[in-house]
């Protein structure tokens, strides 16, 4: 049920670099609606594997939203409890998610952001170590091994090896770091290059100015051929447009994600760049970039 | 004097302070005061234009000024503006 999405052509966006092609894993189409489906199904698993989890624990994490989704209705169909963490200001859309399937979470400070959440799950685990399993998807290997062992290799065979640059954006880090050590195992000449928000206020859900957050433990800063700044206007941008010109709803982080693939495509003039679309813009219909 | 609370990720803009004292009988003056005491603030809060970023939401007590008067939304001594984005970004704290 998780993972093999389709990898989409944005030929209008592509046609402003002839020779150029973007390609988006539409990561919407998991049952959870985002890509965070595949850390948390890997750590859940792993969690069980290793012993951690076991049923009579709630599964407890800090997330802006993805995340907690993605627990939420694996922990439904597993039979576990989910607890979240999360800034009071994480859209209306994700919280109604959650309570529909019967999540208890812990709002924090907005003005923290997900830094505030998670020293709030820091603080309850470290409370009732007993009572919780904390996957603490920014430090847990199995969150960059998830897109290792799916991400990197659908997109290897998606393109039939044709794959010149792959882009993703830094929030957790897994998504980067998992798919692109693996794209560079198949072939070490692919480019990969992460993205940040360019500053440290911002709009882009999930996403992580490196310089000023908690930097996550996975995170490698060192795998990236090159990282680039995104910005919030920029996604909101691109959002529209690939609504207005391409048919699919995107989500924000996803909207950076293609403008940040087209800025490559400029400056490198030809190839085949594929990038990771986070989500879709159903979470987001409510913002009001939508109505400028 | 109402009070502006300043989110972690912008008080480097504002010589670190979490709370500000700024004048204004209204939302919009009262952040025009902020900008103007700590004019590295402006371009985070404010399009080219001097609208605010539409991510940039702000808050009198608990309620988004968006759904009372926007920047003509009365504010008074002790009334609390907080500065919030709109969506949960990542970036706040340096606790590295």
């Amino acid at each position: 049920m998780v993972g093999d999405t389709p990898l989409l052509e944005f030929p209008s966006i592509s046609a402003e670099v002839p020779g150029a092609t973007i390609l988006g894993k539409a990561e919407m189409q998991n049952p959870g609606g985002s890509v965070k489906d595949r850390p948390a199904l890997w750590m859940i698993r792993d969690g069980e594997r290793t012993g951690k989890l076991t049923p009579e624990k709630t599964i407890l994490d800090a997330t802006s939203g993805n995340t907690g989704i993605a627990y939420a209705w694996i922990g439904a169909a597993l039979g576990y409890k989910v607890k979240l963490c999360m800034p009071k200001n994480a859209s209306e859309e994700r919280k109604k998610i959650l309570k529909a399937y019967g999540v208890d979470f812990v709002l924090t400070d907005p003005g923290e952001g997900s830094d505030g959440a998670i020293r709030e799950a820091r603080k309850l685990y470290a409370e009732e170590p007993d009572k919780y399993f904390y996957p603490d998807q920014y430090s847990n290997p199995a969150n960059p091994r998830s897109h290792y062992e799916s991400t990197g290799p659908e997109i290897w065979e998606q393109t039939d090896g044709e794959i010149t640059h792959f882009v993703a954006g830094l929030g957790t880090s897994g998504t980067f770091v998992g798919t692109a050590t693996r794209l560079k195992e198949y072939n070490p000449d692919i480019k990969v290059i992460s993205f940040e928000p360019e500053s440290a206020f911002h709009g882009l859900e999930g996403m992580k100015h490196m310089e000023s957050a908690i930097v996550p433990e996975i995170y490698d800063p060192s795998i990236a051929d090159e990282n680039l700044g995104a910005s919030t206007e920029e996604a909101y941008e691109m959002v529209k447009r690939v609504a207005r010109e391409e048919g699919v709803l995107i989500g924000i982080s996803a909207g950076a994600a293609i403008a940040t693939s087209l800025r490559v495509a400029r400056e490198v003039g030809s190839g085949t760049i594929a990038t990771i679309l986070c989500d879709g813009a159903d979470k987001y219909l409510s913002e009001s970039f939508w109505e400028e | 004097m109402p009070k502006v609370r300043i989110p972690t990720p912008l008080r480097q803009y504002a010589s670190g302070e979490s709370e500000v004292e700024v004048g204004g009988g209204t939302a919009g003056e009262a952040l025009g005061n902020l900008v103007e005491t700590h004019p590295d603030l402006k371009q985070h809060l404010y399009t080219g234009d001097s609208k605010l970023r539409s991510f940039v939401n702000v808050y009198k007590g608990d309620e988004d000024i968006r759904y009372l008067d926007g920047q003509d939304t009365d504010v008074a001594d002790g009334d609390e503006l907080s500065i919030i984005p709109s969506i949960a970004g990542g970036s706040v704290g340096r606790c590295r």
